[in-house]
This record gives C-alpha cells, structure tokens and sequence, in this order.
C-alpha cells in the first residue's frame, strides 16, 4: 500500500442521513461534507445526538439499507462506498477501513475468546491458515500492549479489563493494515487513567502506520491533543470544521464557544463551567432556520427563519454555519480562544 | 467442578425423596376408594379385606410404606435393581413394567424432539433473518396456531386427515420396530408431528426473538465491521448466544415428557409411562405410580444437572465453584 502523507483517503458530500420510523423521519444526519487524508486525524466532536455516530456507521455501511435512506457520496480512493454493492463493501469493511467503538464491554462476543475473535479478523480478509492467523492475533495484541499475549488470547472478553479490551478492539482494527481507523468514543466507557493510554495508542498507531484516523468524542481535551482537523456537530449538520489550531485559537461559531465554555481545564474553575441551557433538539422536527437557534445566546432575526449556510465568512477563515457578522465572531470568539490547552491537559 | 456436580447430585436425592413423599401423602391424604376393595372381588368378607390389606402392606402406617419402598429401591428385589415392588392389580413386577413401556414413550420423545428442535430453530432463524416479511409473519403464524393447538385436537385431526381419509397413516397403537421398522415409522410419524408442534412453534418464537435480540448487540456490528459474510455474523456469532438459553429449555422439556406425553398417548393409543401413570392412579395402584413419578423425577433432576453442566461449557462466564 502506497503512503504518502497527506493522500486524500476519504472525501465524504452532502452525506444524509434518514431514518423513517412510525412517528415520522428521524434526520440523523444532514449534508455531511468533510475529508480525510493520510496521516491526519480529524476530531468529530458534538453532544450526544449530533449524528457523530450515524456518520460513521453511514461510511463503514453499517447501517440497514433497506431501513435507511442514505443519500451523498462517500469517495474511498475512487470507489462511492455509497452505491459500492454489499458484497463488495464488505471486502473493504475491517480491511481498509476499520472501525473501533464505543463501549469495549459490549463489542466483543463474550463466547468467543479473545484471540480467536482477532484470528477471525485476520481471516475474513486473508487466505491463510488457522494456526497463522492465531499467530497474528497473538502478534497484535502484544503490538497493543497486552502483556503475556500469547496466553492472554486465550481468554475470554470478561477476563480482560476495560482497558485491554479496547486495545484488543484496536488489534482487531489494525490486523490488515487498515487506510482509515474510524474511532467511535474509544474513551468514553473506560476510567479516566485508562482514557489517556488509549488514545496515546491510537496516535502511535496512527503515525507507525500513517494511517487516517477519524475520532469522534465529545472531549474536546482529547480532541485539542491530537485532531489535526475538527468538525463540530449539531442536530446532525456541521457547524463548524477547519484546522485544529484555528478552530481552539479563533473558534467562529456559538456552539463551539459553548461547548469550550462548558469544558473544565486545570485553571478554570468549576464555578467559572458554563452550561449550554436547554438540550438538543427532536430529530424528527429540528427547529426551522439554524437548529442551534432556540439555545444560542447571540441570536437575533435571521437565525429562527433562514438556515445559515457552511462557508467561510472572510477567505482566511474557517468554515462555520452562523449568521453572526464576522467581526462579532471574532470578538467572541476571542474570550474563548484556548491556546495554551494543549500544554494544560 | 466435581464437587459441584457432587453436591448437585446430593441434592438430587433430597428432591428425589421429598417427590416420592409428597407422592404417598397424595396417597393417603386424598384416598379415591380403599386399594383393597378393588381387588377382593364382589362382597368380600372383612376378614378377605384384612388379608388383602396385608399382603399389599397397607395395614402399616405410610412411613413404614414409605421406608419399605426406599428400602426395596436400593437393595432391589427379585427382579433386580432399582427395586419398585409389585403392582397391587397383578403382583407383576413394577420395573419389568416400566422398561417394558419405556422405550415407547422414549422412542416418542426422541423423535418428536428431533422434529421440532430442527423445525424450530430453522423457522426461527428464517424469521428473524427475514423479519416482517412475509415469510416471518406466515411462520409466525403457524407459532400462534401451533401454541394454542391442542395436542388432543391436533392428534385427532391428523388421524382423520391422514389416516382415515388419506391412509398415509398407520393409524394408532404401537408397532415395535424390532418387529417392522416400516410399521413402525407408519405409526409414529403422526404422534411425533402432533407432540413437536407445540413445541415447534415454541421454539420457533424463541429463536426469533432471541436471534432478533442477539443481531441487536454491539458485538454483532463488531462482526460486520470485521467484513464478515452476513450468513458468519448470524450463525457463528448470532446464533451461539441465542442458542444457549434454548438447549437449557430443550433439556427440561425432554424430562418433563418422560412422565408427561400422557394426552398423546393416550390420542394414539401408545400404551408408554404416562398411559401407566394414568392407569395407575386411576386404579389406585401405588407402587405402579410412585414407579413411574420416580422415574419422572429421576429424570427432570438429572437433566437439571445436565443442562448446568452444559451451560457451563457453552458460556464461558458462567463457571461452578
């Protein structure tokens, strides 16, 4: 596999998002547009809801088409993964793009032990023997940091903690050398130590292999560390989406000021935390004009009627969807500017 | 593991004891008719009844019954071990009875299990796969059907279908198959098919809706994201975790039948150990019943014991200390 830095991996269009159900259409996810390169992590943050998770799943094509409507395209090095036939994404789920979730307690089969769920990975995508795929779980899960590998592959997921389940996940991602790792949360159900060492392997891993890693998680601290890019969600649309540096340094959009207002750091104070008021909207009647209207501070006219376009508001800014002037984003947006974050967290 | 499977087997015998108890207390407590006065003819004399009742053993309290039997059950008697005694009716031997029933019933179980185990899962799987199509909505239909069937009805129907009318059948009664294999399975197919029904259609719901509920799991989407063919992600990962609460009901409900096939039995005329049990509470016969609920109980303890033993093996969390 060729890798140079900075391949255009993944280019994803107007991706969106429906599921109909009986009290109507849930708008998980609406015009979706970002990219990945290779050697790039892009930090997906946004409440729970915000479509973080659909996306994603819309990409692996783990969702039920015949229970989804899922329109846009998803570019993977040429093919639409959209419109790929089932048989063929297949090939490609777990091989170049691979995926690790949420909660390690539960996406391991608990009747299965650990190596051979790896070992089976390795099968799916490779015509080699039992004994050699074994051999390469064992391999990985002592790549991941699991001590004693090759006994521990013997054991069964609720042997393991919560930690080493995730690095077995991350095992199971990485048995082909995947292009795109997509991490969905990996740190979220695991303890605040743990949280730490696994995304300094996902890094690792990412820069062993110079791979794409897409990491969505709603800790914008993670995300300051590690994302090169970062795209704010909301009520399934993107909000705002640039550059790291200039999203933490000069962020254009309301939600994002609330989200790093309502972020603790070690020298701001509990008290000084402020809560977004309100809570996410219905996905099934998102309000009219920008979904972010009933709770954002800064409205006024426009916003409740007309749905703000994603663009930039001068050539050298980001990409927002705000109908706020650009001088008054840049005067907001400058009391939240977090520069030092990086060297806090 | 041993002790466990030790002090399971210890336990047992408790249940195993307070059932044959509870069974002569039954006996005595709620008497049809006194045993005695069946089996002395017409007008019998008190002296006649005297005698009766102590030749059966029924001029002792239950208790002495009751250790007798115990007795009796670990030394054996004249014909052999377990000892069950005699019936009261013909002085015949009380296990040369059972084993002489038992494998019509056995043979009954066995093949209305292998039917309703293979079409109960399958039509499951097929259902949950397939979910609210028409092929799900149809099979479950044949399981509301199937469930609220009963035996005795679906029994006659298939007799009058397929015996009287289309003589596809051999109708009722037992044909041993070391007499005709053929006179065999013409006999039997019916009972099977009208006993694996109900459970058939059981099974079938339960397979669906534990399917449904697997293919809903994290781990399942783990599999797909492995790039696993569809047909893997539900028999290998799906199935082996709904399985499992299945083979633990399957175990129970082939005991419970040991005693329990009674109705159709009786439909099909088969004479095995629910027609004894039946004839033998009826004629108030002790030693036939409590043979019989022995052999029930016996049964329903063990595969208890089997299915945890099992369970332990197929779930890798669950482990006996």
């Amino acid at each position: 596999m060729s890798a140079t830095s900075g391949e255009k991996l993944l280019d994803v269009r107007g991706l969106t998002v429906r599921f109909p159900t009986s009290d109507g259409v849930v708008q998980a996810v609406s015009d979706v547009s970002y990219s990945l390169s290779r050697g790039e992590t892009l930090g997906v943050v946004g409440e729970s809801g915000s479509g973080k998770s659909v996306s994603n799943l819309a990409v692996m094509g783990l969702l039920n088409r015949q229970r989804t409507a899922i329109s846009g395209e998803v570019d993977f090095l040429g093919r639409n993964l959209l419109t790929l036939p089932a048989a063929e994404l297949r090939k490609i789920r777990g091989k170049d793009i691979a995926m690790v979730f949420q909660d390690p307690f539960a996406c391991l089969h608990p009747m299965y032990r650990v190596g051979w769920q790896i070992a089976e990975a390795v099968l799916a995508h490779a015509d080699v023997g039992k004994a050699k795929a074994w051999e390469r779980a064992v391999e990985l899960l002592d790549h991941v940091g699991i001590p004693n590998a090759k006994s521990r592959a013997r054991d069964y997921p609720h042997q393991f903690s919560g930690g080493m389940r995730q690095r077995a996940m991350i095992a199971m991602a990485l048995v082909h050398n995947p292009a795109i790792l997509i991490c969905d949360e990996p740190t979220t159900a695991l303890d605040v130590t743990v949280q730490a060492q696994i995304i300094e392997l996902i890094e690792e891993v990412k820069r062993e292999f110079n791979i794409g890693v897409v990491l969505v998680t709603h800790d914008l601290g993670v995300i300051a560390e590690t994302a090169n890019s970062v795209m704010v969600m909301y009520a399934g649309r993107i909000m705002e989406y640039g550059p790291a540096k200039q999203i933490f340094e000069h962020p254009q959009h309301p939600y994002t000021w609330g989200l790093l207002d309502s972020m603790p750091s070690v020298e701001r104070r509990l008290a000084a935390l402020v809560p977004i008021e309100g809570s996410p909207p219905s996905l099934l009647a998102p309000p009219n004009g920008c979904p972010f209207h009933p709770r954002c501070r800064y409205r006024f006219e426009p916003c409740p009627v007309e749905r703000p376009p994603l663009d930039a508001p001068v050539p050298e800014a980001h990409l927002d969807a705000c109908h706020l002037s650009w001088e008054e984003k840049v005067k907001h947006g400058a009391e939240r500017s977090i520069t030092r974050l990086g060297d806090a967290a | 593991m041993v002790f466990y499977i030790a002090r399971r087997l210890f336990w047992t015998l408790i249940v195993v004891a307070a059932v044959i108890a509870i069974t002569f207390l039954v006996f005595y407590v709620l008497p049809a008719g006194d045993p005695a006065l069946r089996f002395a003819g017409k007008n019998p004399n008190p002296t006649e009844l005297e005698l009766i009742r102590h030749r059966l053993g029924l001029d002792r309290a239950w208790y002495v019954q009751f250790a007798k039997f115990i007795k009796t059950f670990f030394v054996g008697d004249q014909y052999g071990w377990p000892g069950l005694g005699y019936t009261f009716s013909g002085q015949t031997s009380v296990l040369h009875l059972i084993l002489q029933r038992a494998p019509r019933t056995l043979l009954l179980i066995a093949g209305a299990a292998v039917i309703w185990v293979t079409s109960g899962v399958s039509i499951g799987v097929i259902s949950a796969v397939k979910r609210r199509s028409l092929v799900d909505r149809g099979a479950m239909g044949f399981a509301l059907f199937g469930i609220s069937a009963p035996v005795f009805w679906l029994g006659l129907m298939g007799l009058y279908i397929f015996w009287r009318q289309l003589g596809w059948s051999g109708g009722t009664g037992y044909v041993s198959p070391t007499h005709s294999v053929t006179g065999f399975l013409s006999h039997m197919w019916l009972p099977w098919v009208a006993l694996a029904m109900l459970y058939a259609a059981f099974y079938a719901r339960m397979t669906r809706n534990n399917l449904l509920e697997t293919l809903g799991e994290d781990y399942i989407r783990t599999a797909r994201a492995k790039g696993l063919s569809e047909r893997r992600v539900i028999f290998k990962h799906g199935l082996r975790a709904s399985l499992t609460p299945i083979v633990t009901m399957f175990g129970l409900d082939i005991a419970l039948l040991v005693g329990g096939a009674v109705i159709t039995e009786s439909v099909f005329n088969l004479q095995g150990l629910g027609y004894l049990a039946i004839n033998g509470a009826l004629t108030q016969d002790l030693p036939t019943v409590l043979g019989v609920v022995l052999l029930a109980a016996v049964c329903v303890a063990l595969a208890n014991l089997a299915v945890d033993i099992v369970y332990a093996f197929l779930d890798p969390r669950v482990r006996y200390a």
